[in-house]
């Protein structure tokens, strides 16, 4: 497919005031749908839902969400978010879009009709169909249950309240989302269940772990006397584990049902996310992308006025600003920018391709576009999606440069520039730069003290010898709090030689 | 198919509130010290207005493995300008935080800002309410206001009939009949005059105007009916009498304030004290439109003073109780009618008095000022019991105005007044 099919039905001009009505939003709505689907976007079905800007920031506050369990921590994202937007400091996003089946995307009250439009193209047409194909988030979340499960989490959350006190829940939920970054099976692919499964489910697995948990520790210590030949260690776990949520959950050995089962929703939660951390700039860019392109097709069929051209365009080339290096406002990649910039270049490759192209992407450099970017958009994330289609034209678009920052070096290097000799080291740079193994730090559990003091080990695996903040000692003691007993933390380098430990005693009982 | 859009507005928009409750459940401690310092800081009248509360970033915080500073890192950046391959670049100020990448570094970063937010002045209440342990009948008659009373707020075009205001009524029927008859009266003006040549001439003899005069009366005619036909009042000339209800405060107080400020009266007394004079005026609040406050120091000598010098100056030396009651008397005759204000007062002592002056304190009290008085209430703020404290005993028995307790902590400030807010309780259920 070289471009969109062709129109069906005769052309009228939308009307375009600036103030919006359910009439013209469905309107708009109409066209945009017809263009997506000549262009053969695959979206799931979509939800638009108008809401007034406090809505919006309570949905910010809860991580997106339209719903999530309470926790302190939701209440003061509330407040820095109303604070921040009261005193003008911010605006607010103008679109927030839950993948969810159906997909729930919300149209601020405020907004002007071109700016719903353009909402309306970039999240329920082009974020829609990101969830919808690609491969991180068919793997990893389920969009049909994921609003059941949170209505399930809230009440959950609620009732453990009601019945074992808000403090005791709100001490647990602190201590579970420190670990909420290390609650994912990063090569393990979740399975699907419903909601009822869900809960059919919860009763058995409280009753079954806790048996699990006590089977574990049943190994009574020996009596002394008996104790003479060499006892055979048993290695527990017998390989090191990434999830240490799903670790807790499973094997901490004075947690309640309910505490086992708030660890799991956390676990759930940020399984969830997972994909959204590892897609950011492949999600934006694609959005971005196809709100540009979905926009600029309805105009040149005749849809749109001028006018309307002119207020998205401006909001849009304000989000794929991105500042340079030596601006005051630099704080690093807009994913917006390079998202956007990458879609439509191999968009450029794919229609004409020059003789750099040709050979640095001999397979789509002429080829048709729109099933290119499909592909591209389905099987990667932003790691892979840098590593295999930044161009060199892009490179030199953004002048990219590497910079080489080794602690026992008085200087940075400049490793590498957007010329011939540097293509290469950039674009695989960025890439690493984008790999959430290497952002964030590698921490498995590594072993417990089954026969002593019953004390778990983590070990940190450095990468490149980056050292782990101080702040991980806090980080411990909701460690020690949800595994019950001393926890301790070893950094070993790239050598596998321990540089720096950490310990923190057993919680009093 | 049909597309649907949700129209969420008017469902429910406070769903942070949980939230927020938890948030200031958990720095309860930080904002009760916030309510505190600003009730220091703030004048008696301003006390309900809400309050910025600071609290430092790093109690906020939600720690999080994440990599310190140092090892080994490839960045890149974009807008090169004229760096080649090997340049070396000295390392910027603040431990390269500026390239860590996704913001992660500026939540964590700069950790001295302080995060603040602002109290509401509902919660600022709630806070304050809650150190001085009211009970909830309490709070919501001080936070409610007991009495309303209708006013005279202009016209209305519907009310009740005995609202009818006729005059007004009548005033519009007028202009009514005016602005729709104008135009028929003025044709009809136009017609008689005609009629009137047309009629002389006829008179004259004249055979065509005969016809003409036919015709001309018709017309007059018709638009005599037509003018006729204007009624004379209408349903929209009606205007009613409008009334509006506003709470009203009955009439005006005045409230004294008298404290001993010897040497003996620390920070922590003057701000025990201060809160009994909050409980006072805001209770006072509600029920009165005007209030005046007078402030009375007293050491051996006693001083009407504004305010500022009330709470914040320092005396020392010793102790006449009386002399504030003496002031207090003189201001009364002097300025403050007992028939035209409702005289309260509130005193606040450690309790020490000149031995020979305490019995003169109960003669005053209830010689000459309890028959003035509304309600006195006399707080001290001390453990122990001294004369003036045993005179004032015997005073409390013989008179139902007069009420007095020991307070070393703001919760036993309110039971001074129970008396006060029970009788208003009292009277309203009545």
């Amino acid at each position: 497919m070289r471009g969109p099919l062709p129109l069906q039905q005769a052309v009228q001009r939308l009307a375009a005031p600036s103030d919006w009505s359910f009439e013209l939003i469905n309107q708009y709505h109409e066209v945009i749908r017809e263009t997506a689907q000549r262009y053969g976007l695959d979206t799931y079905p979509n939800q638009l839902e108008i809401i007034t800007a406090e809505q919006m920031m309570d949905a910010y506050a809860s991580v997106g969400m339209p719903v999530n369990y309470r926790h302190w921590s939701y209440g003061k994202e509330f407040i820095s978010t109303e604070k921040n937007y009261k005193r003008g400091h911010m605006g607010l996003a103008y679109e927030i879009v839950i993948n969810s089946n159906p997909c729930i995307s919300y149209l601020m009250e405020e907004n002007t009709m071109p700016m719903q439009a353009l909402v309306i193209a970039h999240a329920a047409y082009g974020h829609n169909s990101f969830f919808k194909g690609n491969y991180l988030f068919r793997m990893w979340t389920d969009a049909s249950s994921i609003i059941d499960y949170l209505v399930y989490a809230k009440r959950y959350v609620a009732e453990c309240e009601e019945r074992h006190g808000l403090d005791a829940v709100e001490t647990f939920l602190d201590s579970c989302h420190a670990l909420q970054n290390h609650g994912v099976d990063r090569y393990r692919r979740p399975a699907r269940k419903t909601l009822a499964q869900e809960l059919a489910e919860r009763k058995d697995r409280e009753a079954h772990a806790q048996q699990q948990v006590n089977d574990l520790w049943r190994t009574l210590p020996k009596r002394a006397d008996k104790a003479e030949g060499p006892v055979e260690v048993r290695r527990f776990p017998d390989e090191p584990q990434e999830n240490l949520l799903y670790f807790i959950e499973k094997n901490a050995p004075l947690l309640e049902p309910w505490q086992r089962e708030i660890v799991r929703i956390v676990r759930k939660v940020a399984q969830y996310f997972y994909p959204q951390r590892q897609t950011q700039v492949m999600n934006e860019g694609w959005a971005t992308f196809w709100h540009h392109r979905l926009l600029n097709q309805m105009y040149d069929d005749g849809y749109l006025a001028d006018g309307v051209m002119i207020e998205w365009l401006k909001s849009h080339t304000n989000v794929v600003y991105q500042p340079k290096v030596t601006d005051k406002g630099y704080s690093g990649f807009n994913p917006y920018a390079l998202g956007f910039a990458m879609y439509t270049d191999i968009k450029r490759i794919c229609e004409a391709p020059t003789d750099e192209d040709r050979q640095w992407f001999p397979d789509i450099a002429g080829a048709d576009w729109v099933p290119t970017l499909d592909a591209a958009m389905r099987n990667f994330k932003d790691e892979s999606f840098i590593g295999q289609y930044l161009s060199p034209k892009l490179m030199r678009d953004f002048r990219l440069f590497a910079i080489h920052d080794d602690e026992k070096q008085p200087e940075l290097e400049v490793a590498a520039i957007h010329d011939d000799n540097g293509y290469r080291r950039v674009r695989e740079a960025l890439s690493r730069q984008y790999d959430l193994g290497s952002r964030e730090p590698n921490i498995q559990v590594w072993n417990v003290n089954l026969r002593g003091d019953r004390s778990l080990t983590l070990r940190h695996f450095q990468h490149n010898d980056r050292p782990l903040d101080d702040s991980g000692q806090e980080v411990l003691k909701h460690v020690a709090r949800l595994w019950g007993f001393g926890v301790q933390l070893e950094s070993a380098n790239t050598k596998g030689d321990i540089t720096k430990r950490w310990a923190v005693p057993a919680p009093s009982h | 198919m049909l597309q649907q859009i949700i129209d969420r507005r008017l469902a429910g928009k406070n769903k942070s509130i949980g939230n927020r409750e938890r948030f200031m459940r958990r720095y309860k401690d930080k904002i009760k010290e916030a309510v505190r310092r600003a009730i220091d800081g703030r004048g008696i009248r301003d006390l309900e207005r809400g309050e910025e509360v600071r609290i430092p970033k790093k109690d906020l915080s939600e720690p999080v493995f994440h990599h310190g500073p140092g090892g080994v890192r490839d960045m890149v950046h974009p807008g090169n300008q004229d760096y080649v391959r090997g340049d070396r670049i000295k390392r910027p100020q603040g431990g390269g935080a500026a390239g860590s990448g996704k913001g992660q570094a500026s939540d964590q970063g700069d950790g001295e800002d302080d995060f603040s937010f602002a109290l509401s002045k509902e919660e600022f209440m709630q806070v304050f309410f809650e150190d001085l342990a009211l009970p909830h009948l309490t709070r919501t008659q001080l936070a409610e206001v007991p009495e309303w009373k209708s006013h005279r707020a202009g016209y209305s075009s519907d009310g009740t009939p005995n609202n009818l205001h006729v005059v007004r009524s009548l005033r519009g029927a007028i202009g009514r009949r005016l602005a729709i008859g104008s135009g028929s009266r003025r044709a009809l003006a136009e017609l008689e005059a005609e009629l009137a040549i047309v009629q002389a001439a006829a008179d004259a003899g004249d055979v065509s105007a005969r016809q003409d005069l036919l015709a001309l009366q018709d017309k007059v005619q018709a638009l005599r009916a037509r003018l006729a036909r204007i009624p004379y009042l209408d349903p929209i000339d009606l205007r009613y009498r409008n009334r509006v209800k506003t709470p009203v405060p009955t009439s005006k107080a005045v409230m004294f304030c008298l404290m001993d400020v010897s040497g003996s009266m620390d920070e922590g007394r003057k701000d025990l004290s201060k809160r009994f004079f909050i409980l006072l005026y805001l209770f006072l609040t509600r029920h009165y439109d005007k209030i005046d406050i007078v402030f009375i120091r007293h050491h051996t000598q006693a001083q009407e003073v504004d305010e500022e010098n009330f709470f914040h100056a320092r005396e020392t030396g010793g102790t006449v109780v009386s002399s504030a009651l003496v002031l207090m008397e003189e201001v009364i005759r002097a300025r403050y009618s007992p028939s035209e204000w409702n005289i309260y007062g509130a005193q606040a002592s450690d309790g020490d008095n000149w031995h020979h002056d305490s019995g003169r304190c109960r003669e005053l009290l209830a010689d000459k000022i309890l028959p003035l008085c509304r309600y006195f209430a006399y707080v001290q703020v001390a453990e122990e019991e001294q004369n003036l404290w045993e005179e004032y005993t015997q005073l409390a028995a013989a008179s139902r105005h007069f009420a007095m307790r020991k307070a070393t902590s703001p919760d036993q400030i309110y039971p001074v007044f129970r008396d006060l807010f029970k009788k208003e309780g009292a009277a309203e259920a009545a």
